[in-house]
């Protein structure tokens, strides 16, 4: 399969908050292979800037978030693939792959260029940004398109996920003021 | 106790001895399933014991802040004897908006 390319996590982040949103760009409504690879997409850069903070960040709380998010990410990924070979989909590339993809790219290289507290606060704002934007997509336009049912299910699966993770950001940032 | 005490009497003291706990503890399940506690309230008393009882594939945690915490691994359980009475609400600190409530009687 065709996903494994990398965004990365610092991408994410900088896709949240830089671009209006790579997910306006889907002005059509996506199909279930495309919805599969977005949301696939979606965690593979979640795990590469928890990576990121995993190597940087000399704070605790912050280095426990970030594998928290690896073991999440990583966890929903195996199950859509899972889903994904059950259901004979193969995952489709499409614009905004691609853009959330660009735009993490960029967010990860602002970040690597931080060190320190400067790190940890443009790191978990991001997250607070990024899970926030991911959670809008789904909600809004990814489980509304998703044909199947069993890819709608594990979408509102990802969904509660992306939201405790947002939760969880929000508390790390509190704690870091 | 002596071989020869007659069985009856032994049959009489287990039975008198089950009678005069009426607070003999229970162990009361909580299953987690797609990030959710059910049921998400529970009625118990101080020996009981909660056991979580996790489907997902994903770790998460019984935390009540300040207090005490409970890991519950993926597809495998936590348990916990509650050691104090009193309501608590609990939450999962990993996805804080999984939320769980206990009231715990003497
Ligand atoms: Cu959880």
């Amino acid at each position: 399969m065709s996903i494994k390319h990398t965004a990365s996590l610092a991408a994410l982040v900088a896709l949240l908050l830089v671009s209006a949103t790579p997910f306006a760009q889907a002005a059509d409504k996506p199909t279930d292979p495309q919805i599969a690879h977005i949301a696939y997409t979606a965690g593979v850069i979640d795990v590469e800037a928890a990576k990121l903070a995993i190597e940087k960040s000399k704070t605790k709380e912050v280095v426990d978030f970030a594998n928290d998010m690896v073991r999440d990410h990583e966890a929903v990924n195996v199950q859509a693939l899972d889903l994904v070979k059950k259901l004979k989909v193969t995952p489709e590339d499409n614009a905004t792959s691609q853009a959330l993809s660009k735009a993490a790219e960029e967010e990860r290289a602002k970040l690597a260029k931080l060190e320190g507290a400067a790190f940890d606060k443009a790191y978990v704002a991001n997250e607070v940004a990024y899970h926030k934007q991911v959670n809008g997509a789904l909600e809004t336009l990814l489980i509304p398109s998703a044909e199947n049912a069993e890819l709608k299910s594990l979408l509102e699966t990802g969904l509660k996920i992306f939201q405790g993770h947002q939760q969880h950001a929000e508390h790390v940032a509190g704690m870091l003021k | 106790m002596k071989a020869g005490m007659p069985i009856c009497s032994l049959a009489g003291a287990l039975a008198l001895a089950l009678v005069a706990s009426p607070a003999l503890a229970a162990t009361i399940e909580v299953t987690i399933d797609k990030l959710v506690f059910t049921p998400a309230s529970i009625e118990a008393k101080v020996g009981d014991t909660i056991e979580w009882v996790n489907k997902d594939a994903f770790a998460h945690t019984a935390t009540v802040k300040g207090d005490w915490e409970v890991m519950i691994p993926p597809e495998s359980k936590g348990r916990m004897t509650l050691e104090k009475a009193g309501a608590v609400d609990y939450f999962c600190r990993f996805h804080p908006n999984m939320k769980g409530h206990l009231d715990v009687a003497p």
